[in-house]
């Protein structure tokens, strides 16, 4: 392994054993994303397979995201994050350590949920190697995302406020309760715009084998495309914030 | 400046909005020398440090840092050096053991080193009883401490502190200081920010004064002091004591700066002898009484006063120091 990969595992290794007990990943990325499963299997539980897509994806969103944001503002605000910035890594190198622990936590959520559809609900899972190559890629998207939003703000609770902006949207536009086709031409544009979209997508055809609106390894490229797009911009104002602070 | 510093830096600038933090700073840090930029809060050596160790551009001027440009090399250059910032920033949540040993994979120390060099450094800085206690239930001083154990942990060759001893009591304050100059014996080069006046006397080979972003003179405590030897130096203690009474010693003829220290008027002028007879009838007539009175030999704070103009009270107010840390 190179020396930039195994600063980014080491990074990523310790802001997981520090931070996946914290508050706001407890309720944001966990708690969150299990009372949305329940409540939709008690309204329906014959309908839980036609929205598991959707909600697997929104799992990832949220535990991703949340994770970000303590990963980088709670670490800004105590100053801890200047210990990265000390030492001999380079800023790329540190963002993307950052958004590999954010990944990997999503990437955990993401398994309990599909385990908690797979064997407590019965879901069956029609494309298994597509169905985690989107998975993983879905939580970088949103690891990077999640940084991206957290590079600009000082407090965790701003972290978490803007993401909410973000996420909370994302939800009604990306296809995650109903078709993204179903919606109004103006609202598709914007929903053809966000991440979410193609990762439910990917989900959708990868766990059910019908219903995508594009082929699901168009899909993965697309994410990957947001993955690079994403992280470049949050390193252009990570570098721009970290070398004009007082 | 000299060419074979380990530090260099070069006509160094920083500007925050209408402030200029430093001011076309130039100077050089020998190898294996004790450096002290010594100035009171908001002189700009917090500013210099950060740019020395790269967490902040300088608007113009260079600085090389063991042989590489802190702008153009920023890894090479952090490779070599190790920061104690002015917060003990290191992980509440981590144990002491586990702070040490990330910091030896975030700077790519060998593997199988990791623990021994973690331990090896506790039990200098007397925290091995304290290993798998976690970093937010240590003490200040324990955490100072083993923020200083964690910037060591790659063997540096060049120790950046800033206000190493800023928030901490007597006795941790006093082992610091002896930890710090124990590392010099090890041959390490030390560059630390202090507003402590006798700290710099204490600790420094060389010793930069920094007012307002300018150092205003760089050189040995003894040589900074030999410059004010020529100077007398009373002390008197009145009462009652008056804020207005350094302006009124001031308008007499043979001194030449008046300061109150705590309760105690300090005269200084080059023959204050001849003038003792004015300072105590002066002080008659202002109605104040004298309890005590000497002459003192100069300090290097005397120094700090008579080279800077700068009133050496404003030096000990405490800077304030950052609550919260990790945790």
């Amino acid at each position: 392994m190179g020396k930039g990969l195994r600063q980014a595992y080491y990074i990523a290794r310790k802001d997981l054993k520090a931070y996946y007990l914290k508050p706001p990943l407890i309720s944001w990325g966990l708690m969150l994303p299990i009372v949305f499963i329940l409540a939709f299997y008690l309204r329906n539980p014959q309908g839980i397979s036609e929205i598991s897509p959707g909600l697997v994806g929104m799992t990832m969103l949220f535990s991703t995201t949340s994770m970000a944001a303590i990963v980088i503002s709670f670490e800004k605000r105590i100053d801890a994050l200047e210990r990265l910035l000390m030492a001999p890594i380079h800023l790329r190198t540190i963002l993307f350590g950052k958004g590999l622990g954010a990944a990997v936590f999503g990437l955990v959520m993401a398994l309990i949920a599909m385990v908690l559809m797979v064997f407590v609900f019965g879901l069956q899972v029609s494309y298994p190697f597509s169905l985690f190559v989107s998975l993983v890629i879905s939580c970088f998207a949103f690891a990077f995302l999640g940084i991206l939003i957290s590079v600009g703000v000082r407090e965790v609770f701003e972290a978490m406020t803007l993401s909410n902006f973000f996420r909370f949207p994302m939800i009604f536009l990306c296809g995650v309760f109903f078709p993204i086709t179903s919606m109004p031409t103006a609202l598709q544009v914007i929903g053809f715009c966000l991440p979410l979209t193609y990762s439910v997508d990917a989900l959708r055809q990868s766990l059910l084998s019908h219903g995508g609106v594009i082929h699901r390894w168009l899909d993965i490229l697309i994410l990957a495309g947001f993955c690079l797009v994403i992280f470049e911009i949050a390193l252009a104002i990570f570098r721009k914030r970290t070398q004009e602070s007082n | 400046m000299e060419k074979n510093g380990i530090i260099q830096v070069q006509d160094l600038c920083k500007r925050f909005g209408e402030l200029q933090a430093v001011d076309h700073l130039d100077f050089s840090v020998r190898e294996g020398e004790i450096f002290g930029f010594l100035g009171p809060n908001g002189a700009g050596k917090t500013t210099t440090i950060r740019m020395l160790v790269g967490l902040l551009r300088p608007d113009s001027g260079s600085a090389l840092v063991n042989g590489h440009d802190v702008q153009k090399e920023p890894v090479r250059a952090k490779e070599s050096v190790g920061v104690v910032p002015e917060s003990s920033n290191l992980y509440g949540e981590l144990s002491a053991i586990e702070n040490l040993i990330y910091m030896a994979q975030l700077y790519d120390v060998p593997k199988k080193e990791w623990e021994p060099r973690g331990e090896e450094l506790l039990k200098e800085f007397n925290l091995l009883d304290r290993k798998d206690g976690k970093f937010q239930g240590f003490s200040r001083g324990m955490k100072r401490r083993l923020t200083i154990a964690a910037a060591l942990v790659h063997r540096p060759r060049i120790l950046f502190l800033d206000e190493p001893t800023t928030g901490l009591d007597v006795m941790s304050a006093r082992g610091l200081r002896g930890v710090i100059k124990n590392l010099k014996k090890k041959g390490v080069t030390i560059f630390l920010t202090t507003h402590l006046i006798q700290e710099a006397e204490d600790l420094c080979d060389r010793v930069a004064i920094i007012v307002k972003g300018k150092i205003r003179i760089i050189d040995t405590p003894e040589a900074l002091k030999e410059k004010v030897r020529e100077t007398e130096v009373l002390e008197i203690k009145p009462n009652p004591v008056s804020q207005a009474l350094p302006g009124k010693m001031e308008a007499l003829v043979g001194v030449e700066k008046a300061v109150l220290v705590e309760d105690k008027l300090r005269l200084y002028g080059k023959s204050l002898h001849e003038s003792v007879c004015q300072i105590l009838n002066q002080l008659n007539a202002e109605g104040v009484g004298i309890l005590s009175i000497q002459t003192l030999t100069p300090t290097l704070e005397d120094a700090f006063v008579k080279l800077t103009g700068v009133d050496a009270e404003v030096m000990r107010v405490d800077k304030p120091v950052k609550m919260g840390g990790p945790g």
